[in-house]
């Protein structure tokens, strides 16, 4: 059992060693994967093959993180990619006019359009307190002016009462001059639902915008929705021009690959998201959020993170190099052990390593814990400086002294101090042999080697 | 909004699907068009064409099996462009016609129950003011038990369908019980010897496992009174869902066991591609599809129809 478990490991970690650059070969047959990926997730075919492409330019010869397969890496360049696709974008709501500033609401049918407005307002005024008027323009839609003025009451906010036989453009008019005249901040218009192809129907939405000037020109988009995603879009963006963008049932399961077609094809911000039935269930647009999820692969983009911002880099290098020469000092032990710590929880960390999830519950009879880890930290912390250089004055007396410092025992002291003896002479070996990229063999052979001495 | 007052219902709803797809579709006729220059369907023609299944949704393992066997048929030479989209459409309409059915209009057992279910704003509330227009017309009676009881408005949009199509609704407070609103729906129905009861139900994500349950709930209260029913359990698809659909042709299924599918706007650009691969995988029929907001908008699948749409050749 313990062996199937070491040779997993021995696996993943030799693969990590091998490789300092990217080939062409990894990210080719890496793109591919990922190229699937997205289609998947409902990114639209044009955006996937820019974007692939971007990342095969960015990829090929660049350096393989420590820690992470090539494979790997390029998720992490593809995930990088991705949120910098979606920003860093300001989220906020502009409201800087004269009021009252006026929002407009565009969309498809059926998108939550209606909902989202409610959202919205309750959310300024909640954020921002600031007065609040809800106006329905929505004449096409049985009940939808009575739907925005139920949520409007629920929230609190007032909403502009219907009149029989009023058409939008006179509506809107109409909320205008009582948001002027009533001194309102900030006018929410739900605009009715229609197809981006419908040309009398956006030309009414032209005629509308002409009216109240809003600030915010608003498409809400389903997070459900597949490839038109972008055709739609696009379509409303040259037609009434989109200042940003509400992807809604983001509480959903769907991948919402929209999300990235939306945003790269119009070069519109995605401002906000939905998140859930309730009027509170709008959030401002959280872009790692939504690329994890586009790769469905989250949890291997958590660990390159959690990897890449705890390993220092020139701490490793000076670590790495010494180790070469074979002076791998219990200092630099305990360096290793702080690192592995900080990336977080041993069962979370082999948790988001491939393929581990089946062997859990020998992960858990290994005993390979955090406990352990912080025991031999603190078994190094208990020791002098001198006695971290040099192991040899560790005589009984000393270790004894350790143990208690430490709160463990001798035998685990000596534990230790078998395991860094080993690992020294390992790091030794490799170094005199050459032709191992020495940062990625000396940090990750080092690992390995933590995590063989656990089998003891 | 347009309402569509031609005689022939069929012609106009075709028409504009036709238009519709015509605008939105140029590129990918474009890049048919291209392919006359070659008389063999190679890597690159099928390329091509995997990719304008791809951008309709079909999912890449359904584009590429279709492709696959696409690639093993011949294609004649005369008026090749046409040919090819003939073929291509030919073998997406094989996978749909063993599904396609449209919903019933003669009910052995009455009252006929149809629950309606299906995402937030997948159309639910609107595709049955359609079908009970359209049982209406057939000389059924109708009755509507509006339980969306949680979405602001939603009573009051069924009421307006109940009134153009005039049809009685049942309707309770809102945020009352679904289940027991249903109920007793359905005891009124069996009472007044109503034909066909209709229940609206509120839109729900199928991944909140306590709004699956809740549905699952009215299915077994209306199981108290009649086991047969419901015997329409109908899940509303919008045209422009993406590979999302699986997710919830899945669970909604395992919920109340889904026994049919409507597909929605179809009149916009999206091609609802997605139903393909839908098709091959699950035993659901695919009854019909709505094309505009208009109380007629809503015809029987037709799978010949349905796969040239897709390969954009009409």
């Amino acid at each position: 059992m313990f062996d199937a478990l070491s040779s997993k490991f021995t696996d993943i970690f030799d693969r990590l060693g091998k490789k300092g650059v990217l080939s062409e070969g990894d990210v080719d047959s890496a793109l591919r994967e990922i190229r699937v990926a997205l289609l998947e997730a409902d990114v639209s075919l044009q955006v996937v093959k820019e974007f692939v492409s971007v990342v095969k330019e960015k990829s090929v010869g660049g350096e393989v993180l420590k820690s992470v397969t090539p494979g790997q890496m390029i998720i992490k360049i593809v995930f990088d990619e991705l949120v910098e696709v979606f920003g860093p974008d300001n989220t906020s709501i502009d409201l800087q006019a004269t009021p009252p500033v006026s929002i407009m609401m565009v969309g498809l049918q059926g998108v939550g359009k209606t909902t989202t407005s409610a959202k919205l307002a309750y959310k300024l005024t909640q954020d921002e307190n600031k007065k609040l008027l809800l106006v329905s323009l929505d004449v096409a839609r049985p009940a939808a002016q009575e739907q925005l003025s139920i949520l409007a009451k629920e929230a609190g906010i007032r909403s502009l009462s219907a009149i029989l036989g009023e058409q939008p453009v006179g509506i809107a008019s109409r909320a205008m001059k009582v948001g002027v005249s009533e001194g309102y901040d900030i006018i929410v218009f739900d605009t009715a639902g229609r197809l981006a192809i419908d040309q009398e129907l956006m030309r009414e939405l032209s005629e509308i915008k002409n009216i109240v000037t809003p600030k915010e020109t608003i498409l809400v988009a389903d997070a459900l929705s597949g490839q038109d995603a972008v055709n739609t879009a696009n379509e409303f963006n040259s037609n009434v021009g989109l200042t940003g963008v509400a992807l809604t049932r983001v509480d959903g399961d769907s991948r919402g690959g929209a999300a990235l077609s939306i945003r790269s094809s119009t070069g519109c911000p995605i401002k906000l998201m939905g998140v859930g039935e309730k009027l509170g269930d709008l959030e401002n647009f959280d872009a790692e959020r939504i690329a994890g999820r586009i790769l469905g692969k989250g949890d291997i983009v958590g660990l390159v993170e959690k990897a890449s911002q705890v390993i220092d880099e020139t701490e490793a290098k000076k670590s790495a190099e010494r180790a070469l020469k074979g002076k791998f000092t219990l200092e630099d032990l305990g360096t290793q052990l702080s690192q592995v710590r900080k990336m977080g929880d041993m069962k979370g960390i082999m948790g988001m390593l491939p393929g581990i999830g089946k062997i859990k519950k020998q992960v858990a009879d290994a005993n390979i814990d955090d406990k352990m880890i912080s025991h031999q930290e603190a078994i190094i912390f208990s020791m002098t400086p001198m006695e971290r250089k040099n192991p040899k004055l560790l005589n009984g007396k000393r270790r004894k002294r350790i143990a208690a410092g430490s709160g463990t025992s001798v035998q685990e002291v000596n534990r230790l101090l078998k395991q860094h003896k080993q690992m020294a002479q390992m790091m030794k070996k490799m170094g005199k042999s050459g032709g191992i990229s020495g940062l990625d063999a000396s940090v990750m052979g080092q690992l390995n080697q933590n995590f063989g001495q656990f089998r003891g | 909004m347009t309402h569509n007052k031609t005689d022939n219902v069929k012609s106009g709803w075709l028409k504009r699907l036709n238009v519709g797809l015509k605008r939105s579709s140029d590129y990918l006729t474009d890049s048919l068009r291209k392919l006359t220059f070659s008389h063999k369907l190679d890597e690159e023609t099928l390329s091509e064409l995997e990719d304008i299944l791809i951008s309709a949704d079909l999912g890449v393992p359904m584009a590429a099996k279709v492709i696959k066997d696409l690639s093993l048929k011949n294609i004649t030479p005369e008026n090749y462009d046409h040919e090819i989209k003939k073929t291509l459409a030919a073998e997406i309409s094989s996978v749909l016609d063993k599904v396609s059915k449209p919903i019933p209009t003669i009910f052995e057992k009455k009252p006929y129950v149809m629950l309606v279910c299906g995402v937030n704003g997948s159309g639910k509330t609107t595709t049955i003011g359609k079908i009970a227009h359209q049982l209406v017309g057939q000389g059924n009676s109708v009755l509507l038990a509006a339980a969306d009881t949680f979405r602001a408005g939603a009573t009051e949009q069924l009421k307006i369908w109940g009134e153009r199509t005039n049809c009685e609704v049942f309707s309770k407070d809102p945020g009352s019980d679904p289940a027991s609103l249903v109920y007793d729906a359905l005891e009124k129905a069996i009472n007044d010897r109503t034909d066909v009861l209709i229940i609206d139900t509120a839109g729900r994500l199928q991944n909140k496992s306590e709004l699956m349950e809740e549905l699952n709930k009215v299915v077994r209260v209306i199981k108290k009174l009649d086991p047969d029913a419901p015997h329409a359990r109908l899940l509303l698809l919008d045209a422009t869902v993406g590979q999302n659909a699986h997710s919830q042709v899945k669970l909604f299924s395992e919920a109340i066991d889904i026994s049919g599918i409507i597909m929605t706007k179809l009149d916009g650009t999206a091609k609802g591609g997605v139903l393909v691969s839908i098709a091959s995988q699950y035993d659901i029929t695919i009854h019909a599809i709505g094309v505009g907001e208009a109380l007629e908008d809503l015809n029987n699948f037709d799978p010949d129809d349905f796969a040239l749409s897709l390969v954009g050749d009409n």
